[in-house]
């Protein structure tokens, strides 16, 4: 708060909105939404603490988890963090191609943890855990889902901005693009810590 | 299937199907025959400056006000004898749904965008907010929503749950049919607009002020506005998820809220109200921010206790979010949980008083002027008082097993809501209004209305309280005579057709001063204090052709004073090209796409939801690979528009 004040009080003394002060407003304002982002996880996380015991007969959390799986999902999550790191480094660095290829592997990364996921969901439900069993697995397949389907936007957003990259190159606009979803992608990272520990962990 | 597609068999909806067609169709015919549809598109439905916005918005919350005042007639006619059989009790229920979810939602939070719009970027000193696309989009989302809940009441039967849909009656169990669904969706799709709203005046505040316009210089609106953006930030993402799973609930058959399976209907009366409970302080907040600017404005005094209000309105802000429990004392939190949100709840009484008592000596010596939006400040102190004393006694845990659910806390939250949040809108709405369109509303036809309202407010609420203390509850739809609730209730009934008059008045008067208005050439119709007064009415796309230089609090009057005292004036800078935003159509076409995803959703229909939302990620990607978004207004026509402006003013 403290600090987006200090920066809105200078930055502008002209009475020219250049493309870059547009760009960094963005980059702001999805800040902004990120928070919004985390108040809604923390709806569904809260839920979850809430009803996570209410198994209704149907199988409870130690019955349920393969940690296996799970580890293997985080591993790749984590990993996938590191590398839109790197490819930010890479567009610092101005190699267009090394950006891209970065990119690529994110999202490669991205859409095999959503595999992963995937599978597990649909193991579940052959074993008769499904949405509609219980409480818990109403909130439990609801929490994780949230999060899957913002792996899903992002992957799908990141698809995009690499096409926009290979079109446009690395301009004010393609950063600030670049700049956002990687922040996208470190926040879902984050969330995955959280699922992991509130979630698997802990059950 | 389509058998119960139309609602039939009830002669008032019949009726109501057939004027909404015909009204349809005359809206159709009268743009045809003026050829206006090209006008409609390039300069309303793709326009992404924030003074047509507002205008669309304000536009919108009148139409609101009145579906929901029809609402609220019906209820009182209802009402007014016991054992009437104007409306069945399942017809009862749907109306006083749909009046709270309208009145809330939809008529008091696109008042309050439309103002924002209208005052905010002009209050500091910017050319628009921070995301003008964004806002289009938030716009037309919200317009969406809306349309998609008021459908129900001719396509499928509207909700009937209560204007917060607790479980277990808001589920499959309590209630089967669609209308429950017209519901999750109508405020989902504009919850999703209101919530980008927020960020967006977060973000226009913080990043878009002019040069020396520092946090403490902003006129008090602004501020207001930054609180209740800030509110809507933190309270909006609670309702998101707390309509999905009510959704998956009934969609497939997942167990949050309903009473077997594990489910807790309580866990949704809780985020409900947590969501609830600052989004009743998101609409007065900026009611507030309204009356500080203008009393000063009509005082002719600077704002009493700036820093004051400032704390007051940050710490409302807060407090909002820590009171939700005392919707319901009585569902057996225990006495701990029950004492502490009492507490909570008094407190913010203590910020309110500060900015009354703040209003009150800035008043103090004033050389007031009576026009309009004093008026409406005027009325509004003692009322709200009056209702934050009400609200106050409600916090009284052990009372509220009383007051709980009884027509003392309808009276109440009727207070605040129509003598805070209503009249504050309309002050706001007269007092811009000649920053809208250049002239100001009729003055004789104002004060018809203003008393119309005001004693009608009285009329229909004061014998609500003793009511309530006499045992009347709410949602009622008859009562037997020898309760001895029968007086009361035609007063009160009476009351409510005189604030009905009021609104007459009010059309009659926007109607009126169309025809027949004096312009307002100078751009400052109040002697105002703030910039948006410093420049022309209504405001060129631009608004500043240089950004303004704040120097101080109320910038524009001690600039006045400043030129009144023939202090020189500083050469102004030279003209330089203006960065606008390009109008996008995109808005406009996501928001279809969102209604027929959500009503395929709402019929269970994956045949229309799924091309919906398909519709929507296009919309979404469209927008992200237009890179010509944007264009420079030349120093030319800068300086033709600004030379006319000037013409005009003399």
């Amino acid at each position: 708060m403290s600090q987006a004040v200090s920066h809105g009080s200078h930055g502008h003394g002209h009475d020219d909105h250049g493309h870059h002060d547009q760009e960094s407003l963005k980059v702001f304002g999805f800040w902004l939404f990120l928070i919004t982002d985390v108040l809604l996880f923390g709806t569904v996380f809260a839920t979850y603490i809430v009803l996570h015991h209410n198994t209704n007969g149907g199988p409870t959390p130690k019955e349920l988890f393969e940690m296996p799986g799970v580890i293997w999902e985080t591993f790749i999550l984590l990993t996938s963090s590191f590398t839109s790191g790197l490819a930010v480094l890479q567009m610092h660095k101005g190699n267009k191609k090394g950006l891209i290829g970065w990119l690529i592997i994110t999202v490669l990364l991205g859409l095999s943890f959503l595999t992963l996921e995937i599978t597990e969901f649909v193991n579940m439900a052959n074993e008769g855990a499904t949405i509609s069993t219980s409480a818990f697995l109403s909130s439990f397949f609801t929490l994780v889902g949230t999060h899957g389907l913002h792996v899903t936007v992002g992957s799908f957003w990141i698809i995009g901005v690499i096409i926009q990259l290979a079109r446009h190159g690395i301009t004010d606009v393609t950063k600030r693009k670049v700049t956002i979803t990687s922040l996208y992608w470190h926040f879902l990272d984050v969330v995955w810590i959280f699922v992991l520990t509130i979630v698997y962990l802990w059950g | 299937m389509f058998g119960t597609f139309f609602i039939t068999g009830d002669p008032l909806i019949l009726g109501a199907q057939v004027s909404i067609g015909l009204v349809s169709l005359a809206a159709i015919f009268i743009v045809t025959y003026f050829k206006k549809w090209k006008w409609l598109w390039t300069e309303w439905i793709t326009t992404v400056d924030h003074k047509k916005i507002g205008i669309m918005y304000i536009l919108a919350a009148i139409l609101m006000l009145f579906r929901g005042g029809v609402d609220a007639l019906l209820i009182r006619t209802q009402l007014a004898l016991p054992h009437l059989e104007f409306l069945h009790a399942g017809h009862y229920n749907a109306i006083f749904t749909t009046h709270g979810v309208i009145m809330i939602l939809f008529m008091a939070m696109p008042f309050m965008f439309g103002l924002f719009n209208i005052a905010v970027p002009l209050q500091i000193g910017a050319r628009d907010v921070a995301y003008p696309y964004l806002n289009s989009l938030s716009f037309w989302l919200f317009f969406i929503g809306a349309m998609l809940f008021n459908i129900s009441f001719v396509i499928g039967g509207s909700p009937d749950a209560g204007w917060l849909a607790y479980p277990p009656l808001s589920e499959l169990s309590g209630s089967p049919g669609i209308g429950q669904n017209f519901y999750i969706w109508g405020i989902q799709i504009s919850g999703i607009g209101s919530l980008a709203s927020g960020i967006n005046f977060v973000a226009t505040i913080l990043k878009m002020r002019a040069p020396g316009m520092k946090l403490m210089r902003m006129p008090m609106f602004t501020w207001s506005v930054l609180a209740s953006s800030l509110t809507i930030m933190f309270a909006f993402p609670i309702l998101t998820v707390t309509m999905a799973m009510l959704f998956l609930d009934r969609f497939l058959g997942a167990h949050f809220f309903t009473l077997d399976g594990g489910g807790n209907p309580m866990m949704y009366v809780n985020l409900i109200w947590m969501w609830g409970h600052p989004e009743v302080y998101i609409v007065i907040l900026p009611a507030f921010g309204i009356f500080s600017d203008i009393v000063s404005t009509f005082a002719k005094k600077k704002l009493f206790g700036y820093k004051s209000m400032v704390f007051a309105l940050m710490s409302i802000s807060i407090l909002s979010f820590f009171t939700w429990l005392h919707h319901f004392f009585t569902m057996g939190s225990g006495a701990d949980v029950n004492a502490f949100f009492a507490i909570t709840t008094m407190v913010i009484a203590i910020p309110t008083g500060v900015k009354v008592f703040n209003w009150l000596f800035t008043l103090y010596k004033g050389r007031i002027n009576f026009s309009q939006p004093m008026l409406w400040t005027i009325a509004f102190i003692p009322c709200f008082v009056i209702g934050g004393m009400t609200g106050v006694m409600l916090a009284v845990a052990p009372a509220d097993f009383q007051f709980h659910n009884s027509y003392f806390l309808i009276a109440h939250f009727h207070q605040v809501l129509i003598g805070g949040v209503v009249f504050g809108y309309f002050a706001g709405m007269y007092y811009w209004w000649p920053k809208m369109f250049g002239f100001k509303l009729d003055e004789k036809i104002g004060k018809w209305a203003f008393w119309f309202w005001n004693i009608g407010f009285y009329v229909c609420f004061m014998p609500q309280y003793a009511l309530g203390l006499m045992g009347m509850t709410r949602r009622f739809n008859n009562y037997d005579t020898d309760l001895g609730w029968l007086p009361l209730n035609i007063v009160s009934t009476v009351g409510a057709f005189i604030m009905g008059l009021g609104f007459l008045f009010q059309i009659w008067q926007i109607v009126y001063s169309l025809r027949n208005h004096k312009k307002e050439k100078t751009g400052d119709a109040w002697d105002g204090r703030s910039l948006e007064w410093s420049i022309p009415s209504p405001a060129p796309m631009y608004n500043f052709a240089r950004l303004p230089q704040v120097s101080s609090q109320d910038e524009w009057w001690e600039e006045k004073e400043r030129r009144a005292a023939g202090v020189p004036v500083e050469p102004a800078q030279p003209l330089e090209p203006i960065h606008m935003p390009k109008n996008s159509g995109i808005p406009f076409i996501a928001s279809i796409f969102w209604f027929i995803f959500g009503f395929g959703l709402v019929w269970d229909w994956l045949w229309m939801a799924i091309p919906g939302f398909i519709g929507i990620v296009v919309t979404l990607f469209a927008r992200s690979f237009s890179f010509d978004t944007d264009y420079y207004i030349p120093v030319d026509e800068v300086r033709r528009s600004e030379e006319a402006a000037l013409k005009g003013a003399k």
